[in-house]
């Protein structure tokens, strides 16, 4: 047997420079001829979407044979690890594509390139300044927010027209008082008036509360941010409570659901209005059975108006890229106007320039594409996806609290003060 | 116990063990269910287990949008070469583990059964760099490599079983004829190591198979991807889907498994020792 272990060990390393031969491990710096090589990973992941993209690396690489832009296909799911680990590895793709409630940690974290002093003129003066809020962090700006969408009612027809309900418009909204008299008028034996999808009620809570100006995360002088419970920040959440429960004008049923699962019920008659994302209508436009009628309406609006938060679909730039001016050219180039409405209407949602939003493409009444386009200049950042701790503070405290507060397990006293008391206990960890 | 309890009790074994069927079976025949529907179907509110007009668009769809025939090679070459890597250490490794009992011994299981509890992401960034400095990111072998270090513990710990349960006495029947330690293990040994052999490369075969994350971590290229991390790519932000075509990759990707399975479950459920000691 003694005899055989240096073969072994031949063997061994054998196989170990077998191993290392068949690496795929690249030159980021570029190619031997000088040409510029940069990865480019999107999440784009519907077919118009992703075909957009891919013809647009193409025209990119045809018109610049010095800067060639690899297109890597992504995934949403689980996006947030697998880019940790890439940028702790040092592989991070140059060119990144998240959401803008993804990208505090990185940006915190010094994983992201501040792209302030690399962007043209053009790219920030035609994304309006609220934009850039959702990618700014401390004092830098860390991603390109370019596509994001709006929160609107989607509605039976049908249901709608014959119950007398006014039917609302971006110029003259439901009101929430409104919004809750209507569901109950909508609801009839085996119709409610409304489904709330509410498997994440964080974020749905959240962004519509700013609707009834609910904000509840205060940044004070010093900056730190401190949650407090006003009266607008009671407003949404009180009404899906007696919607789901004094009024049963919400399906119970529908509270755990995510908001594909509240179709089938949406275009079998069980529900009368289901308030799900702009993109959303993509999978009503492919499912809903012949002849069945939808539109879309505004979500309701309180003091703040039509205001509500929203997570744009972001451009980033990796810190450890060496060719980060020419990842920006690239992301300019992607993100011009006529590029963007390929883009959006690829994703189904709305362009966050002012120059792509104009585009008549968007503009049609068909498939709803006018109402949402009319709430665009309403969309803010979402609330909190600043703060430091905000996931934790989510997982940990927000979501039981508001599933046991809709549900009816608690009530409004309660969840004030986990909100605030067990949230502030939460962030100060984080802003010591 | 009586007749009538015995009867009883029987019939309540049957039920239980049909209802353990059924809830088994019920996602894999749904999924089959669904990759057959028209979109139009999948919005029913009254969904019907046949559907109701069948059609191949969602596999014409999902192979016209993702690479899968490409993402199932690499899979294929990955879990294979996984299973036969991981069995091929793991056989001798198991047999020292199980004939010689020592404190080392007792130390190698222990340590196998606590690696067993380690979570993905806890090994994934120090794994990466460790890859990354082999030059193994982005390659099929880099991630064969972890897939073997990954299954290696439960292949041990299994195989270990196994030769547990062959009788020591063969072995040593074979040593009074004059066999030697390679002989006894290659001729005597081994054959009656097959079924755990099989069960044990057909375990380590569907974890590389199925593994998601440490794939979708490793590789970049779409070139490089395997099944799992393609699948992925019907699923948009806040768990959207594209329902059919995802339902009929998904089918696709569970057929090798199953094929797997029926090809070899009588190798694993055979009579492990039959007649191989004669009373």
């Amino acid at each position: 047997m003694r005899r055989r272990l240096p073969a072994t060990a031949a063997a061994l390393t054998a196989l170990a420079l077998l191993l290392s031969g068949c690496s795929g491990g690249g030159d980021r710096d570029g190619d031997a001829d000088g040409t510029i090589r940069l990865s480019f990973q999107s999440l784009a992941w519907q077919k118009e979407s992703v075909d957009a993209n891919k013809q647009l690396v193409r025209e990119w690489n045809a018109a610049h044979p010095d800067i060639q832009v690899d297109y890597v296909q992504g995934s949403w799911d689980n996006v947030h690890d697998q880019l940790l680990t890439s940028f702790e590895g040092g592989e991070a793709p140059d060119i990144i594509h998240d959401a803008s409630d993804d990208l505090a940690d990185f940006a915190y974290g010094g994983y992201l390139a501040d792209l302030r002093p690399l962007l043209p003129g053009r790219l920030t003066e035609d994304i309006p300044r609220r934009s850039w809020e959702a990618t700014t962090f401390g004092d830098g700006v860390y991603g390109v927010p370019f596509l994001q969408e709006p929160k609107v009612l989607i509605a039976n027809t049908k249901i709608l027209e014959s119950s007398g309900v006014r039917i609302p418009t971006p110029e003259k909204p439901w009101s929430w008082p409104e919004f809750r008299e209507v569901t109950a008028e909508l609801t009839e034996k085996g119709t409610y008036g409304v489904a709330w999808p509410l498997k994440e009620p964080v974020s749905v809570t959240l962004n519509l509360g700013l609707s009834a100006g609910g904000q509840l995360f205060h940044r004070g002088a010093d900056g730190r941010v401190t949650i407090r419970f006003g009266e607008g920040d009671g407003v949404v959440p009180g009404t899906v409570r007696d919607q789901v429960g004094s009024d049963g004008s919400a399906a119970r049923s529908a509270l755990g659901m995510g908001g594909s699962d509240t179709l089938p019920g949406f275009f079998g008659g069980k529900y009368a209005m289901v308030p799900l994302g702009f993109s959303y209508r993509q999978q009503v436009v492919e499912q809903a059975p012949e002849g069945f009628e939808w539109t879309v309406l505004p979500a309701p609006a309180g003091s703040g108006g039509l205001a509500q938060g929203v997570s744009p679909q972001t451009l980033s730039v990796a810190e450890d890229s060496p060719h980060k001016e020419e990842a920006v050219r690239f992301i300019d180039f992607l993100l011009r106007p006529a590029n963007v409405v390929r883009l959006a209407r690829g994703d189904w949602m709305l362009p966050t320039g002012t120059e792509a939003l104009a585009d008549p493409a968007l503009h049609t009444e068909e498939n709803g594409w006018a109402a949402g386009t009319a709430l665009a200049r309403a969309l803010r950042p979402a609330p909190a996806q600043s703060v430091r701790g905000y996931p934790e503070w989510k997982d940990k405290v927000a979501t039981p609290a508001l599933q046991e507060y809709y549900s009816g397990a608690i009530g409004a006293g309660e969840l004030r003060k986990r909100l605030v008391d067990d949230g502030n206990r939460v962030l100060a960890r984080y802003q010591r | 116990m009586s007749l009538r309890t015995g009867r009883t009790a029987r019939a309540g074994q049957y039920a239980a063990l049909l209802g353990y069927l059924v809830f088994l079976a019920f996602p894999f025949l749904w999924l089959i269910s669904t990759a057959f529907k028209p979109a139009r179907e999948l919005g029913s509110l009254h969904p019907t287990w046949i559907p109701e007009d069948p059609t191949l668009d969602n596999f014409r769809q999902a192979f016209d949008e993702q690479p899968l025939l490409r993402a199932a090679a690499n899979s294929l070459t990955a879990a294979v070469c996984a299973a036969l890597i991981a069995v091929v250490i793991a056989t001798p490794m198991a047999y020292v583990m199980a004939r010689h009992r020592g404190r080392l011994s007792t130390a190698a299981t222990g340590w196998v059964v606590v690696s067993q509890a380690f979570p993905f992401v806890l090994v994934i960034i120090p794994l990466f760099l460790v890859l990354k400095h082999l030059h193994l990111i982005n390659s099929l072998w880099g991630l064969i490599l972890v897939y073997v270090v990954w299954s290696l513990p439960f292949a041990l710990w299994m195989l270990a079983g196994y030769v547990r349960a062959v009788p020591p006495e063969l072995e040593e029947a074979a040593a009074v004829d004059g066999a030697g330690k390679a002989r006894i293990l290659v001729s005597v040994t081994a054959p009656l190591l097959a079924p755990g052999i099989v069960a044990t490369a057909l375990f380590a075969f569907i974890t590389a198979w199925n593994e998601f994350f440490f794939a979708l971590v490793l590789l970049k290229t779409p070139e490089k991807q395997t099944l799992p991390v393609v699948l992925t790519h019907f699923l948009g932000a806040e768990g959207v889907a594209d329902l059919g075509p995802l339902a009929a990759a998904a089918f696709l990707a569970t057929l090798p498994s199953l094929v797997l399975f029926a090809v070899i479950q009588k190798r694993i459920t055979g009579g492990l020792t039959a007649g191989a000691v004669k009373h």
